[in-house]
């Protein structure tokens, strides 16, 4: 889960990290009210999306007086970055910079641990330096045992500054965005760019956090600002009667056991010529309600012109599959054409049971596809 | 032989009292692993289908001798109880709980790695080395003892090609699923090293799927320490970026993970990617 920069910045300011200050606005009028309040010439206007790639869409602007800031602050209000409405900017003072840095802790699956990320580099889009200068991000794997000691932090910290007195800002810095990262199950916590002023202050300008979905449970406060886009909500809704969806544009509608199948359904729908309209994993078993509910979620996509079910039965048998799929289908209408792959345990009992319906049977996967593709047509 | 899991597995089930524990704790015995113990603190001295249950991981250890535990316990005590299996001496925890947060999971990990153990998952379906023994929620019957190491993220695909195999005569050594979060234990290095030093294996299925970059590495890796032939097959090509497709690991990102991505990188090290799960079998036989 996302969050945006002011909130993430909320969040560090709890934690004890220096930000620059700012003020989240609403409309122009706010941002002026907010400008006054800042006392300060020259300011930063910052779009609040839940995207990356903000500077250069245009949604962050520097301004130094009220008229360029009405501006600024009118122009990214209502824009649209990467089909995210900007509903909302923060308005913060623009400190002066004498460095940039960046600093970052992140789950990596390689390591299987937190990975603390160091670079001189700040200021940019850090893939672009990870691709072309590898050597010139510091990655430290951080033992979950002992944390992020003071030893540790500052032998961090010496990576990026001199200074004992910048180091010692920048070593407290490390050690508090480590333990905001870990008491609210973030999956990533970001500063790009940490800045040092020209007054020689370290501080945090930019702020970015992603959460770990499934600890969410534990993480009341964050769950709370989820902010889910249309599309999302559908997700969600469909989370919450046990099926895993994501919508897709094409008009073969898929219903399949398991995940891994579930995209491997989606793949061969594609290298047979056709379009998947969605992923959708209905889990394990697959009892009469669970078939109708999946069935309404695809035929709410209009598009949806093949529905495709594809299931491998294991624990639960085929012919126990087949019978299920019977008794839901008695309830649903519609005259989508139904193309049904059974495979697994019991299959032949199971394609016994579905003999004479209406659905189109297949035996493959390869052919479940090709009738579906034909169908779709 | 096979890999991990054979006649002398000793198995205790945590979480036994649990719906899904008490159920497939069952199926596991009607297969033939020996289920030694089951935990549910509190609920020492009742069985489960005759299986004795104890209310700690050490108590069930001191008193049968378990050496593996699969677990079936909420999201929320999963940490709790692969820690504890690990510091009672349990040397091969198999995690099937699904939803773990990932925090949990990275210090777990890291205390399991510390005591010497080896961990499967979380959110994976466990493994099965065929007529020898069953730890997990595979579907038993669609197995048949064999040469061929299968090494998948995914259940289902993994019972998909497993079918496929046998239907075409393939049976297989040990077959494992490793998981579908983005971190978890036992991984395609671990496990193609010790295929590759077991003897019955002949052969072995990779099963991939978008997110991260192990197959990148897998196929460096391949290419360099693996002298069996290895057939992949890698889910997730017309996954659209950002999205996470059913499990918590399955998502592109913009720094990579993608499909195209992972099937070049087996492509340049020589191994064969198949366009569909069907044509595994053919790909292993053509190497073989």
């Amino acid at each position: 889960m996302k969050i945006h920069e002011y909130q993430a910045k909320d969040i560090f300011v709890k934690y004890g990290i220096p930000i620059n200050p700012g003020y989240l606005c609403h409309s122009v009028d706010d941002a002026i009210k907010a400008y006054e309040k800042i006392d300060h010439g020259l300011v930063v206007v910052k779009a609040q999306v839940l995207t990356g790639g903000r500077g250069k869409a245009g949604g962050v602007k520097l301004a130094k007086d009220t008229v360029g800031m009405r501006n600024h602050a009118a122009n990214i209000l209502g824009m649209d970055i990467k089909g995210y409405t900007v509903d909302r900017i923060l308005l913060a003072k623009a400190e002066d910079i004498e460095a940039e840095y960046y600093v970052s802790y992140v789950i990596d699956r390689n390591t299987k641990s937190t990975l603390l990320m160091l670079s001189k580099e700040g200021g940019v889009d850090i893939e672009e330096v990870a691709n072309a200068t590898p050597e010139k991000i510091h990655k430290i794997v951080i033992d979950p045992t002992i944390g992020v000691p003071d030893f540790l932090a500052r032998q961090a910290a010496f990576l990026l500054f001199d200074d004992i007195k910048q180091v010692r800002q920048a070593a407290s810095i490390l050690q508090k965005l480590y333990k905001l990262f870990v008491e609210t199950d973030a999956s990533l916590a970001e500063i790009n760019p940490l800045i040092l002023t020209p007054d020689e202050k370290v501080i945090a300008i930019d702020a970015k956090m992603t959460f770990d979905d499934n600890a969410l449970y534990r993480q009341m406060k964050i769950n709370d600002l989820f902010e889910p886009t249309e599309e999302e909500r559908k997700e969600q809704k469909a989370k919450t009667k046990g099926f895993s969806y994501v919508q897709l544009d094409g008009d073969i509608g898929c219903m399949v056991n398991g995940a891994g199948l579930a995209m491997t359904t989606m793949d061969m729908i594609k290298l047979y010529g056709g379009n998947p309209a969605n992923f959708l994993d209905i889990g394990g078993s697959s009892n009469p309600t669970k078939v109708i509910e999946a069935m309404k979620l695809l035929l709410s996509d209009k598009d949806v012109k093949v529905v495709l079910i594809n299931i491998f039965g294991g624990i639960t048998r085929c012919d126990d599959v087949a019978n299920g799929l019977l008794a839901a289908f008695k309830q649903i209408d519609t005259n989508i054409p139904i193309v049904i792959r059974l495979t697994g345990t019991n299959e032949v009992e199971g394609r016994e049971l579905l003999k004479g319906s209406k659905f189109h049977l297949a035996e493959t996967m390869g052919d479940a596809t090709r009738q579906a593709v034909e169908l779709a047509k | 032989m096979s890999i991990l899991i054979d006649k002398n597995t000793r198995l205790l089930v945590q979480g036994i009292t649990g719906r899904d524990g008490g159920f497939h704790a069952s199926k596991m015995m009607e297969y033939g692993t020996s289920v030694v113990a089951g935990t549910s603190p509190g609920k020492a001295g009742q069985q489960v289908d005759g299986i004795p249950v104890f209310n700690t991981v050490q108590d069930a250890v001191n008193d049968t001798g378990a050496n593996t535990s699969v677990i079936f316990v909420p999201a929320a005590f999963a940490k709790d109880a692969m820690m504890e299996a690990a510091a009672a001496g349990i040397k091969l925890i198999i995690c099937i709980t699904e939803g773990v947060p990932t925090q949990d999971v990275v210090s777990s990990y890291n205390f399991i790695n510390n005591k010497r153990a080896y961990l499967i998952g979380p959110n994976c379906p466990g493994l099965i080395s065929p007529d020898k023994s069953l730890v997990g929620i595979m579907p038993a019957k669609i197995f048949k003892q064999g040469g061929t190491g299968v090494i998948s993220r995914s259940g289902t695909l993994t019972y998909e090609v497993v079918y496929n195999l046998t239907t075409n005569g393939m049976g297989q050594s040990t077959a494992i699923g490793v998981g579908g979060d983005p971190v978890v234990g036992l991984y395609y290095k671990e496990l193609l090293t010790m295929f590759e030093n077991d003897p019955d294996t002949d052969s072995i299925a990779l099963i991939g799927e978008i997110g991260g970059d192990a197959e990148e590495q897998a196929a460096e890796y391949i290419k360099n320490n693996i002298t069996k032939p290895v057939a992949v097959f890698i889910a997730g090509q017309s996954a659209p970026p950002g999205k996470q497709m059913g499990h918590a690991g399955a998502i592109i990102s913009s720094s990579g993970g993608t499909a195209a991505e992972k099937i070049a990188a087996f492509e340049a090290a020589g191994i064969p990617v198949a366009k569909e799960p069907s044509e595994i079998p053919m790909l292993l036989k053509r190497k073989r």
